[in-house]
């Protein structure tokens, strides 16, 4: 089916799975704390309308309740978390250096036709009309792992992982239509759980290293210096 | 008479050229009158067989009764070997020209031995018998190669080309240097040399005798075909001077006289492009496209890598050789998206890619001549290789000047020259990939095209760097101050390489309807499409697709200038001459522009890891705040050296000392390896 | 032949309107750029006063000046002259398109830029150096993205002739394509690269370290300086125009009737003003970058449409 021949809100699916897409990108290439958390608010955001414009589409109502659930949780709660511990932690406008950032970015880029590629036979069994959409849900996942890679502040690091989190319920929106309710709520309060946990550990590397820069952690390996 | 009569009197002509000239060393007119006007006949010929060839679109083929016993000679011109023999022939014509004028540099240093061992001059003692013999072998050897039809013919040429090429860039071998770029080119040219056979091997072996006919008919198993390509595409590869095995050629190149390193950047590089070709698209056939990517990757490389090192120099004849590499990786992209269409079942888009790879040849072989000989005639003049020792060179040489600045127009691959038609070309071959099936090609593609897009870009900015700093500006040296234009022969000759850039640049459907003969032979179709709306227009896909009319770009620029004459020009009042704006310090010296190092300071740091770089500042203190000298160090090297060729060094070594044990020294013991050695042979046999 | 020629009679006129046309567009950027700033606005036809100043002026040439330096603002002027031709303004169908695709349009801005970075050597002064230096710095990063942007467009047209690809776009009618989205983002970053706006360049300064564009035109005066400075106005222009008209094309003529140019021209002409608002505002909001930050810009363009091209294949190709 050609791209023209499909409804302005199928359409609308697709810009906006591009968006999260392109979040994902902008938060590998911030160097800052603060812009990176409003990054991850945005792919919240853009994920929410996602999932509520393939519930329009598809007729799933209970995807309402998804993007209703999402747009809280991943767009304002744990983005505002985050943004407290980094005020509380006064880390808010430290800058990391990110080691080669347009060979990152690149690296990005080359994930995305790796997740195409493995992705093309999936997508060609489905009929959905997100079907597309699955390798851009993959890309997310792996954009976060690398984005957890390539930064050594434990802030970046929660927020690759969240955003890999973002990718999963991307990538059940768009295979299947989402998880059952029950998983879905599993998921997001086992996040929320995660966000206040990392919180409380922060703290605690915080005064035990005096530091949030995980590769300190090596410090703590049998081998010692 | 047949084209293939013409040819053989061009690869005569050539020969005979060398051995008139070995009478220079008493009588230096010799070479300067006889040498090379039998060269440039012998040109002019290879020309006409060639263009013959291209305009009938025949192939003649012949058997010599020369060679093996069982296996004779057998040539064969062909639309293909046709253009790329005039291809050599253009450029040598342009040699002959100029030759005359520029060995008389070697001549007078033979009179007047002084003692000023430059490095980059040209030293006494060296015979001008052994330049005129081996540059008509290096000629004889190109055109050879070019009409050889079984694989001992090529291998025979393929090596006289070699060889002599290597006696030619140890001609000035009492520099140092030299020397040890003599020795790496020909390491690495037999290597490649050994490499091609081996390829050819693979094919004889299914095809059943070493006749280019029998390996057409071979049926190769996938796996052998791959095998062979990459053999071939590492043999040819290697002469091309594809990355990361171009280590040879920013030294070999420079240390060749002028008009020979002309030679081998311009038309050697292409014979070895001719031999990429012949070797995939005709005596494999069927090209994979997974073939295709290969070229296509190893090319943008090459393309990148090669602007950038190209960028960094300030000797202006290797910054000329590593833009060569780049050019080699334009072309080596153009083949390889010809072979991914063609591998994927898409004919006509692979004659467009690989029509763009010839063309890029042609312009190539064309602008990058004129350009070694341009530097030529700098280096004749001012005995100055180093851009930061040039500047101002407009004034003093004009009509050099002028020629060059078309050669930079040309290689920038600026509209209406002739390298923008070919880099266009390529890029709307690039742009074709909607037809692919597959997307992961589809998204692979155009990375390249952004890239080329880049290489393109870089190269202008190399060759603003060129021309802004040795022939604008003031002289930064004594000697530029009082440089003098060379001679008319040598103006001929860069001025007939600035003319075809210019025709190649303005009327490209001609060329074009010239060269498609050759996608004709070799594919059995036509890019016709590229004609279609008569010589003003170039369509190369359809005119809906893309179009391009260089005549009339230059006629709205005539436009344009002839409106600036009459509107503005002509009714002001002439110029006034006043000193430029200096800060209100006065007093601007030569030394207060910027200087090439300066100008890649910018990009040196944008793409940082691309080189390896050594850049530091000593500062000499006498006191806690005084220094009396500061002096910067820069040195931009090659990674491919250390990272590629130290570590294989190593290991051969490494390598021949375990070998090396057992040289013991004892002669009984030597006699005892030949013993089991025998032992072991028959109880093989048996 | 009748029809044909007056196509290329209008494809005149509309290249006529164009370049009249780029100094009031820089004048209502001026202008917008004041207003937001503050300070007291200058008319709307100051650029014209400004040019018929300049062209009125006896010339003055240093001493060193090669006969390059000379030729460079007609080089200039004549490539943005026939970039101008090749970009349809108000009509679609323009014999002059075919004379040149995106590509070699790009491959007129790179003549233009190769003439200007010369003359700035030309005379052998510090700035005029660094001016070229910087020039083909910034060019050569920004050229790579803009192909990529290119591509994307025609990926989806198939085709890089502007009037078919404009054509292409307007009988798909209102399809909302996330690659164009990307395309669109980065087109519009190399244009502020290579027109030398704010933040890479400052077109207001005249701060001889901070340069690029300025510094290779620091020696010219007269109609010289006249020429190069219509050939920015025009530069800048036919940006605006290949955005408002590749991505926005509604309202432009597709035939060549009077009352459908009238449209055309009212349409290009509002989306002009709009284009030149949002420009404004970009401008005052943001500060000039570092020379060495502008490779990150650059390059954050490339990532995008890279993503444009991705996206495209990924989705929105028919599976």
């Amino acid at each position: 089916m050609h791209l023209s021949e499909l409804s302005l809100f199928s359409q609308g699916i697709l810009v906006s799975a591009a968006l999260v897409l392109f979040t994902s990108f902008v938060m590998l290439a911030q160097a800052r704390i603060q812009p990176l958390i409003y990054a991850f608010a945005w792919q919240g955001a853009l994920l929410s309308i996602t999932t509520a414009l393939v519930a329009l589409v598809s007729g799933h109502t209970h995807l309402y309740i998804s993007a209703l659930l999402t747009f809280g949780l991943k767009a304002l709660l744990i983005p505002w978390m985050l943004y407290r511990l980094t005020r509380r932690l006064h880390i808010q406008y430290d800058v990391e250096i990110v080691a080669h950032p347009s060979l990152t970015l690149l690296g990005g880029a080359v994930l995305v036709v790796f997740c195409y590629y493995v992705a093309l036979p999936i997508a060609q069994l489905s009929t959905l009309v997100t079907r597309n959409t699955i390798a851009v849900s993959m890309a997310t996942v792996l954009l976060g792992m690398l984005l957890m890679i390539s930064r050594r502040t434990a802030v970046a690091q929660v927020i690759g992982f969240m955003s890999i989190e973002n990718g999963l319920f991307f990538a059940a929106v768009a295979s299947t239509y989402g998880m059952p309710m029950i998983v879905e709520l599993g998921v997001a309060f086992d996040v929320l759980v995660a966000a206040v946990l990392f919180g409380v550990f922060f703290f605690q590397i915080r005064t035990s290293i005096d530091s949030l820069d995980v590769d300190r952690l090596n410090r703590l390996s049998e081998r010692g210096e | 008479m047949s084209p293939l009569i013409l040819a053989y009197v061009a690869v005569a002509g050539a020969l005979l050229s060398g051995v008139v000239a070995l009478a220079a060393d008493r009588f230096p007119a010799a070479l300067r009158a006889g040498s090379f006007s039998i060269l440039g006949i012998a040109g002019v010929t290879a020309v006409a067989a060639g263009g013959w060839a291209l305009l009938t679109g025949t192939r003649t083929t012949a058997q010599l009764p020369f060679g093996l016993p069982w296996l004779n000679w057998h040539l064969r011109l062909d639309p293909l070997s046709g253009f790329f023999m005039a291809i050599v022939g253009i450029a040598v014509i342009a040699v002959s020209l100029y030759g005359p004028g520029y060995v008389r540099e070697y001549e007078r240093d033979r009179h007047a031995h002084q003692a000023t061992p430059d490095a980059s001059e040209p030293q006494a003692r060296n015979s001008l018998a052994a330049l005129g013999l081996f540059t008509g072998i290096f000629v004889a050897g190109m055109l050879a190669v070019l009409l050889a039809d079984d694989a001992f013919v090529f291998m025979i040429a393929w090596e006289l080309m070699s060889v002599s090429s290597y006696l030619l860039v140890a001609y000035q071998h009492d520099n140092p240097a030299n020397r040890h770029a003599a020795f790496l080119y020909l390491l690495l040219a037999e290597i490649g040399a050994l490499v091609i056979l081996l390829a050819f091997g693979v094919l004889a072996g299914f095809g059943g005798n070493f006749t280019f006919d029998a390996m057409r008919a071979a049926h190769l198993s996938p796996a052998w075909a791959s095998l062979a390509f990459v053999l071939a595409l590492f043999g040819f590869g290697m002469k091309a001077g594809m990355v990361p095995l171009h280590v040879w050629l920013p030294e070999a190149h420079p240390a060749a006289p002028s008009h020979i390193s002309a030679l081998m950047s311009g038309v050697m590089l292409k014979v070895a492009i001719y031999g990429l070709i012949r070797f995939v698209f005709d005596l494999l056939g069927h090209p994979q496209w997974s073939w295709g990517l290969t070229t296509l990757a190893i090319g943008t490389a090459t393309a990148v890598l090669g602007v950038l090192y190209a960028l960094m120099q300030n000797d202006l004849k290797r910054l000329l050789a590593y833009s060569s590499v780049e050019n080699i990786g334009i072309i080596l992209m153009g083949l390889g998206l010809g072979m991914i269409f063609i591998g994927t079942g898409h004919p006509v888009l692979g004659a467009v890619a690989l029509l763009a790879a010839l063309y890029h040849s042609l312009n190539h072989a064309v602008f990058k001549t004129l350009l070694f000989l341009g530097a030529g005639a700098v280096l004749y003049r001012t005995h100055e290789r180093d851009l930061d020792r040039l500047g101002g060179l407009i004034r003093r040489m004009p009509v050099t000047a002028f020629f060059m600045l078309i050669g930079c127009f040309s290689i920038a691959a600026l509209p209406p020259f002739n390298g923008f038609v070919s880099e266009w070309l390529t890029l709307q071959a690039a742009l074709q990939v909607p037809a692919l099936s597959s997307g992961v090609l589809r998204s692979i593609i155009p990375i390249a095209a952004a890239l080329l897009a880049l290489t393109t870009a870089l190269a202008a900015a190399t060759f603003v760097k060129v021309y802004g700093v040795a022939f604008l500006g003031q002289p930064r040296t004594r000697h530029v101050a009082h440089a003098r234009e060379v001679g008319l022969g040598m103006r001929a000759g860069m001025g007939l390489l600035a003319l075809l850039c210019v025709v190649l640049g303005v009327v490209p459907t001609l060329v074009i309807r010239l060269i498609s003969p050759i996608t004709q032979g070799l594919l059995h179709l036509s890019p016709a499409g590229a004609t279609v709306r008569g010589w003003l227009w170039l369509t190369p896909v359809s005119p809906h697709v893309a179009s391009y009319s260089a005549p009339l770009v230059v006629a709205a620029m005539a436009f344009t200038f002839l409106a600036g004459y009459l509107l503005l020009h002509r009714r002001a009042r002439s110029a006034r001459r006043s000193d430029p704006w200096d800060c209100g310090f006065g007093g601007l010296n030569a030394r207060m522009q910027y200087t090439s190092t300066a100008f890649a300071q910018p990009i040196r740091r944008v793409f940082a890891p691309v080189w390896q770089i050594d850049e530091h500042v000593d500062k000499v203190q006498t006191s806690a705040a005084r220094y009396t000298s500061m002096r910067h160090h820069l040195h931009v090297a090659d990674w491919s050296w250390s990272a590629v060729y130290l570590p294989i060094g190593r290991l051969v070594l490494a390598a021949a000392r375990r070998v090396g044990r057992i040289q013991t020294g004892s002669i009984r013991i030597y006699l005892a390896y030949s013993f089991f050695t025998l032992l072991l042979l028959l109880w093989l046999i048996t | 032949m009748a029809d044909n020629l007056n196509g290329w009679l209008w494809a005149a006129l509309q290249t006529l309107l164009f370049i009249g046309g780029a100094p009031l567009l820089a004048g209502w950027i001026k202008r917008l750029k004041c207003h937001l700033q503050n300070r007291a606005a200058p008319s709307l036809l100051q650029p014209y006063r400004d040019l018929a100043k300049l062209f009125a002026k006896d010339l003055v040439l240093a001493h060193d000046a090669s006969w390059i330096f000379r030729v460079t603002p007609y080089v200039v002027f004549g490539a943005m002259l026939l970039a101008a031709a090749v970009v349809p303004l108000v009509a679609i169908p323009l014999p002059t398109a075919a004379i040149a695709d995106v590509i070699v349009l790009v491959g007129f801005f790179a003549l233009a830029r190769f003439f200007q970075a010369l003359a700035g050597m030309d005379i052998g002064t510090a700035f005029g150096g660094m001016g070229a230096s910087r020039e083909m710095t910034v060019a050569s990063l920004a050229e790579p993205a803009m192909l990529m942007a290119i591509f994307t467009l025609t990926m989806t047209a198939s085709t890089t002739n502007l009037s078919v690809a404009i054509q292409y776009i307007l009988n798909a009618g209102l399809v909302l394509r996330p690659s164009f989205l990307f395309a669109l983002l980065s087109l519009a970053m190399v244009a502020v690269a290579e027109t030398g706006r704010i933040p890479i360049d400052n077109p207001a300064t005249h701060l001889e370290l901070t340069m690029l564009h300025e510094a290779t035109v620091l020696e010219y005066g007269a109609r010289h300086l006249a020429l190069i400075d219509w050939a920015g106005m025009i530069k800048l222009m036919i940006y605006a125009v290949l955005i408002s008209n590749i991505f926005l094309p509604w309202g432009i003529a597709r035939h060549l009737t009077l009352p459908g140019l009238a449209l055309g021209t009212v349409a290009v002409t509002a989306k002009l003003a709009l284009l030149a608002v949002l420009l404004a505002l970009w401008e005052t909001v943001l500060a000039k970058m570092r020379l060495f930050r502008v490779p990150q810009f650059l390059g954050f363009a490339f990532v995008l449409s890279l993503l444009g091209i991705l996206t495209h294949v990924i989705l929105e190709s028919a599976l």
